[in-house]
């Protein structure tokens, strides 16, 4: 009889041991540069110079191992990694779009890479134009007045933005009496927790179960002169576009709030909406999402905020302008909320967005969102045949933009099988897991697939077939489903450490105590 | 519109046969839900869309105005160091597989999680801590989150840091901390720049979270009155806070060692290109305590094991703790990090190992106090301004010339050097003042041809 757990896939499974383990004492990986002798010599021995007490008495427990040894280590976590380019990752609310290998090659030109951001901007223009006319493109793209490039995730943007709302209502002292951002409960958490850490307090709507988005009434309730502003995304990850945008943004902004909309998943509004035509003060827009930059295994990331005419002197400093022949780094904005992070953000993604937007034209980037939507809707279509896959709000919107939240709701009840263990065997068929649904889970046993617009069509074919094939396994052989990964480079975790002070161990050196049973 | 490179589906074929199989005549109709009225009625105006081989000559035609480090010679450091980046930190980090993932779970993507694992044991090792997070954006960053952390665990409001601290990461801090803490400086000695203690207890409190200081200290020495701070602070039911540049810990005590309970610092020295800015990676370590552990913004990796003998798994600790789940309800938000970097520092310091930071952190202070012992033969130049320790970055005091930073900085520039970074609105208390850094990547000459340009500069 056919082994049930095989399906024709196997992944890299190395069982490679952690890097301090591998450790044999002696043993050199890289030779620094030299001291010259004569150099050496002028200057004696500066570990003396150290006060006695600040001397390093044991060196750090570093592994140590040669060059050879660190290189294959690192490949062989690689290769147990699994990338856009591995395969097929439809990884939803992240928009895993191919990362085209031409920018990749100019973003770590030395001609960026050895560039250090405090040297004199003559020597700097190259980086300083691409930056501005960076800047101007995003203008155009979003309908905003000013942009800024320095948050370095999407989170860190609705940070600054929460701060840009603050610092707008501290100048009309009113600070005191707006304390309220006002969310929706299927936008991106950030949309809360920004917030909050910039000393917001933060009311949470939740959608209509018909409509899938929050009543007018609804929101017109929790709005009043205490709200500061409203921060939201749109479209939300369950593909649908919260309609009643505009009229929100009329309702805040006549109570005296500001308006900040989470653009981080823009790839179906491409040249098709501009949020700052809607009237949105201010939005976001994260470059390792629409704007093709790769995610790096989570970061760095870049998200560039952009602000209205009426807030753009809030924006951080500093901006890069352009006085008619040169290019320059704007600090003179008193109202400005100051820094966000040390210098002007991941400038090396700047450049690749740059090329991108440069490879794409126009046209080229209504056809990205044309053709990501298209992807998302025929993935749609496939998935609604599947057994046990339902749709939440499918009636009120049987179309979706850039991706869509399924349930697994009906699978779960009828076999016990739910969204834990379908990711954990969609990896046995080569496949990368699945978004399920940021917190709370609205939709329950969710599951949220993106298809931008590199997705070909036989991927999406493909997809469809293993979801079908492991809902087929749910109802006849649901063991198999429950006991997987069998393929993986590893096998089921035990996840108890995970709350448990004296099992956790976030470092080799924790681990080796904890194993002791040593005390802290 | 020409089929797309990039867009499989772009063909005309393709296109029509999806279209028919989700069942609709015309594409807008999948954009039902946004309203006509909103939607934009012209086209962006852009540059056209261009081949890749014009691509890449325009964007290369526009860095060809840049004029790197590598090809002037550069003292600048200042929050962003120039090191050398061994060829395999590139290779490891344009891995395709590392480059391109994101947020599948241990299952799909064991390497990079082992690979955060390690990192984060790493940097443990380095500053002799138990817990480290998730790496994060840059050192200002970071410090903020320290603050927090403190005020959280304390129920505190107040921060006590030395006014040699970076006015960039204090900023940052304050920002981060706005409306939650003050963050109030105490003075320092004049003459060494150590740490006023006097002050310290005079301004330290019941109302004080933490005392956070720098070492080394932005202005490059080092802060040699740790315990002493330590002590003062824990006296008084505050943590002991400390930002570290690694390198440093090579042949410095780390942080662990003297008492810290939170320790954040700038990662970027570790195997990153300094990027214009860009390569900036933060690290934020704690006590393996579960009061200090709950207070963590960040993402946690604890290893695990599987049902297989012989596996390591690895998985998020308190995974309720974090903006994702929390919401509003989180210590300070978080998210996408800088895990290419955190991946990239790791093959760094497996490269170097215990001995290899050693000799690493000792060329750098050589080479840094030959270049204090040239510049200070200088008639006019007082270097450093501090009689304390330096490691690889010390201040340069111009008074005595008659020039301005700026001025002397815009000569050295002509004889292809660039200067220190001017701090004279950094800090105008210290006068015509430059920040200089020297690291291993400074030859014999490198250094002695500054010495020759600054002859030159303040004739």
């Amino acid at each position: 009889m056919r082994d049930t757990r095989t399906t024709g896939y196997h992944a890299v499974s190395w069982k490679e041991p952690i890097v301090h383990q591998l450790s044999r004492k002696g043993r050199r990986g890289h030779q620094v540069p030299s001291v010259e002798d004569e150099l050496r010599a002028a200057i004696g021995d500066v570990i003396s110079h150290i006060p006695e007490k600040m001397r390093r008495k044991h060196p750090p427990e570093l592994p140590e191992l040669s060059e050879p040894e660190v290189v294959r280590h690192y490949i062989r976590l690689s290769q147990e990694t699994y990338g856009v380019d591995s395969g097929i990752h439809m990884h939803g609310t992240c928009t895993m779009k191919y990362n085209p290998k031409l920018n990749e090659y100019i973003a770590r030109s030395p001609k960026i890479a050895d560039l250090h951001p405090l040297q004199d901007i003559e020597t700097v223009q190259g980086a300083l134009q691409i930056m501005y006319e960076f800047q101007k493109w995003l203008c155009e793209l979003s309908g905003m007045a000013e942009f800024s490039l320095q948050p370095r995730g999407g989170a860190h943007a609705v940070f600054g933005n929460a701060r840009i709302i603050r610092a707008y209502h501290k100048l009309n002292g009113e600070l005191g009496q707006r304390k309220e951002i006002v969310t929706t409960v299927l936008s991106h958490p950030c949309n809360g927790g920004s917030p909050a850490t910039a000393g917001f307090e933060v009311v949470t709507l939740y959608p209509n179960e018909e409509t899938g988005y929050p009543d007018i009434e609804a929101l017109k309730a929790a709005v009043s002169s205490r709200t500061a502003g409203l921060m939201m995304t749109d479209p939300y990850d369950t593909g649908i576009f919260d309609s009643n945008l505009e009229e929100y943004i009329k309702i805040v902004h006549e109570a005296g709030g500001l308006v900040a909309i989470d653009q981080a998943n823009a790839n179906s509004l491409l040249g098709r909406l501009r949020i700052g035509d809607v009237g949105a003060d201010l939005c976001h827009f994260n470059l390792h999402k629409s704007f093709s930059t790769p995610h790096g295994s989570a970061g760095p990331g870049t998200a560039a905020i952009g602000a209205s005419e009426k807030l753009s002197k809030f924006l951080p400093i500093p901006t890069v302008a352009f006085d008619g022949s040169k290019y320059y780094l704007d600090c003179d904005r008193p109202h400005s909320i100051g820094k966000l992070g040390e210098f002007y953000g991941v400038v090396p993604n700047v450049l690749r967005a740059y090329a991108w937007m440069m490879t794409m034209g126009a046209e080229g980037l209504e056809e990205a969102s044309e053709v990501a939507v298209i992807n998302n809707n025929y993935l749609v279509k496939k998935l609604l045949k599947v057994r046990g896959v339902s749709l939440p709000w499918h009636e009120s919107h049987p179309f979706r933009l850039q991706e869509a939240r399924f349930s697994l709701q009906k699978l779960q009840e009828d076999t016990g099988i739910g969204i834990a263990e379908v990711n954990r065997r969609i990896v046995d068929y080569g496949l990368q897991d699945m978004e399920t649904s940021h917190e709370p889970w609205i939709v329950p046993e969710p599951f949220t697939p993106e298809t931008p617009e590199t997705t070909p069509k036989e991927d999406l074919d493909k997809f469809a077939e293993v979801l079908d094939a492991i809902s087929h396994e749910a109802y006849t052989s649901p063991e198999v489903v429950r006991t997987a990964p069998h393929n993986a480079s590893i096998s089921k975790i035990d996840r108890a450490p995970s709350r448990d002070p004296q099992r956790w161990a976030m470092t080799w050196r924790a681990y080796l105590r904890k194993a002791r049973g040593d005390k802290c | 519109m020409p089929v797309h490179a990039y867009i499989p589906n772009s063909d005309p074929e393709t296109k029509r046969e999806m279209l028919k199989e989700i069942g609709v005549q015309s594409v807008e109709e999948l954009f039902a839900d946004i309203p006509e009225r909103i939607r934009l009625k012209k086209r962006l105006q852009l540059p056209y869309a261009k081949s890749e081989y014009q691509v890449r000559r325009d964007v290369e035609a526009i860095l060809s105005r840049n004029r790197t480090c590598d090809e002037l010679t550069s003292f600048l450091g200042a929050g962003c160091w120039p090191h050398y980046v061994p060829a395999v930190c590139d290779e490891i980090n344009s891995r395709s597989e590392f480059l391109t993932a994101y947020a599948g779970d241990v299952y799909s993507d064991l390497g990079r999680y082992q690979a955060f694992f390690e990192f984060q044991s790493m940097i443990g090792d380095l500053v002799a801590m138990d817990v480290v997070s998730f790496p994060w954006y840059g050192w200002g960053n970071v410090s903020g989150d320290s603050a927090r952390m403190a005020v959280m665990m304390t129920d505190r409001h107040e921060i006590l840091t030395p006014s040699t601290v970076s006015p960039d990461r204090l900023s940052i801090m304050r920002g981060h901390c706005e409306g939650l803490a003050d963050i109030k400086v105490v003075k320092n000695d004049p003459v060494s720049g150590q740490v006023s203690l006097e002050d310290l207890k005079s301004e330290i409190s019941s109302k004080t979270a933490a005392v956070y200081i720098e070492n080394p200290t932005y202005l490059g020495f080092v802060e040699s009155q740790c315990e002493e701070i330590s002590e003062i602070a824990h006296d008084h039911g505050a943590l002991f806070t400390v930002g570290v540049e690694p390198l440093s810990l090579g042949v410095l005590a780390p942080p662990g060692e003297y008492g810290a309970d939170i320790v954040c610092g700038e990662g970027q020295p570790l195997g990153m290109h300094m990027n214009f800015g860009g390569g900036l990676l933060g690290f934020l370590a704690c006590r393996d305590d579960e009061r200090f552990v709950s207070a963590m913004p960040h993402r946690l990796i604890t290893i695990t094991t599987t049902e297989q003998k012989g596996e390591w798994g690895f998985t998020y600790v308190l995974p309720e703790r974090t903006m994702f789940a929390a919401r509003d309800k989180a210590k300070s938000f978080t998210g996408t990090g800088t895990a290419l970097w955190a991946i990239t520092a790791a093959v760094y310091l497996s490269l170097l190992g215990p001995n290899g930071l050693r000799e690493l952190a000792e060329a750098i202070m050589q080479k840094s106090h030959y270049a204090v012992k040239r510049m200070s033969e200088i008639r006019g130049i007082k270097v450093p301004v501090f009689n304390s320790c330096h490691f690889e970055e010390f201040t340069a005091n111009f008074d005595a010339t008659g020039k301005t930073v700026s001025q002397v900085n815009r000569v050295l520039l002509n004889s292809g050097v660039i200067g220190g970074k001017d701090i004279t609105e950094e800090f105008p208390e210290l006068g015509n003042t430059a920040l200089y850094c020297v690291t291993e990547m400074h030859t014999k000459a490198d250094i002695d041809k500054l010495a020759a340009a600054l002859e030159e500069a303040i004739r």
